[in-house]
């Protein structure tokens, strides 16, 4: 999958569930802690849209800012998790 | 904490100055301002409502005051005897409402037996819980809670909540706060009295409480207050020396819960001197020695007061109106 196709996967999420609408602000570095869109309850449901949409499980090590914080870090997170993931057994959907 | 640290005092207070002060606030605000006849205060056996029940007791009379114990199943026993020990040293009336089922027919406990099985299928009779977080001083972590249950066997598993399962769990167990204090208006419209609120200075700003649960009162005397400071008080006001040594817990959860496990994960005289800090612009690196913690520990307890504050607004907010 492309890399611009799952940032517009992450971002239209985003924008339904936590932005109801005001969409034209978010940028694709922007920090979710840091402008207040995502609290630590929105962070388990974006884990469980990666899970259900990615097949990527988000090990507890891994839900960590560096990982989660802007679409830019999910979608590294992402390519990180599938290019370990085809270096061993599983195979993902990215 | 270093005590000889001059941060480390700036908690102290005068604690016969501020009982004189909150009793004369309460008096005004009870008799004066709701023209209500006397307190309800809901006895936890816990340190803030023990000394809400003493300043009311002082403020009012303690003929005016009635202290309500509300236990449920999963509350310790502990609890309804420390709450009886301050109704018995202050001399009010007490009254015991059991609130299990009540809890009972809203199926709070079925309900979260059923949230907590979205992550552990096999919870069942003889099961126990609690929900904890991991430690957020460390590293940069997400406040992400787990549920840890206990076996009837006794041996324990920690596992990460969904958020369906977390949701589940807060929306079930918020039925205890929300029955208390619905008991807690009940004697109030039957006495003609007010309802006291307890929380501290921690609780109230960080929003440590349930909507419409233990975050109703018609009065809260205490909220200005750091939990250091209502330990003052309590001494001042001599709350039973076993109810100043408990350590305070969140009585929610079958298993043992501290508060700070559950929600500040520090222990609270060192989150009592962040959040003094933290509004009163105190750099992390001025305060680092009187709490021994790290610079960098302080700036994530900096960053997660702001992010708890964001998340309360929801909970201070009052109805709002269309005009």
């Amino acid at each position: 999958m492309q890399t611009a196709t799952i940032a517009q996967q992450i971002r239209s999420f985003i924008q339904e569930s936590f932005l109801f609408g005001q969409t034209d602000n978010l940028r694709d570095g922007d920090s979710f802690l840091e402008s207040g869109i995502i609290d630590s309850t929105g962070i388990l449901q974006l884990m469980a849209f990666l899970q259900d949409t990615y097949g990527v499980r988000v090990e507890d090590e891994e839900a960590i800012p560096d990982n989660l914080d802007s679409i830019d870090r999910i979608v590294v997170y992402l390519r990180r998790k599938s290019d370990s993931a085809e270096g061993g057994a599983g195979s993902g959907r990215i | 904490m270093t005590s000889a640290s001059p941060l480390a005092n700036l908690l102290r207070i005068d604690p016969a100055r501020e009982t004189d002060r909150i009793v004369a606030g309460i008096r005004d605000i009870v008799f004066h301002g709701l023209k209500r006849q006397g307190a309800v205060v809901g006895v936890s056996g816990g340190i803030d409502s023990s000394v809400v029940a003493f300043l009311c007791a002082r403020a009012l009379g303690p003929e005016r005051v009635l202290a309500l114990f509300t236990p449920e199943a999963d509350s310790s026993p502990d609890s309804l005897r420390l709450g009886r020990m301050v109704a018995e040293s202050l001399g009010v009336r007490s009254v015991l409402e059991d609130i299990s089922h009540i809890l009972e027919a809203a199926r709070c406990y079925e309900r979260r037996d059923g949230a907590i099985r979205l992550v552990v299928p096999e919870y069942g009779a003889g099961y126990k819980c609690k929900i904890v977080l991991p430690n957020l001083l460390d590293a940069d972590r997400y406040a992400i809670f787990y549920v840890v249950v206990q076996t009837p066997g006794g041996q324990t598993r920690r596992v990460r909540l969904s958020a369906a399962a977390y949701l589940g769990i807060v929306a079930a167990t918020n039925f205890k706060q929300r029955a208390r204090k619905m008991m807690e208006y009940h004697y109030a419209d039957l006495l003609q009295y007010s309802v006291a609120g307890t929380p501290n200075r921690l609780e109230y700003d960080q929003g440590f409480f349930v909507k419409n649960g233990d975050g109703a009162a018609d009065f809260k005397p205490i909220a200005h207050l750091y939990k250091s400071q209502v330990f003052q008080l309590a001494a001042h006001l001599g709350v039973p020396d076993e109810i100043q040594r408990r350590p305070p817990t969140t009585d929610t959860y079958s298993l043992e819960q501290s508060q700070e496990e559950f929600y500040f994960s520090l222990p609270l005289e060192k989150m009592d001197l962040c959040l003094y800090g933290k509004d009163n612009g105190i750099p992390a690196t001025d305060l680092s020695a009187a709490v021994d913690l790290g610079v960098q520990q302080i700036e994530r307890i900096y960053r997660m007061i702001d992010s708890r504050r964001k998340m309360a607004h929801y909970l201070h907010a009052a109805p709002m109106l269309l005009e």
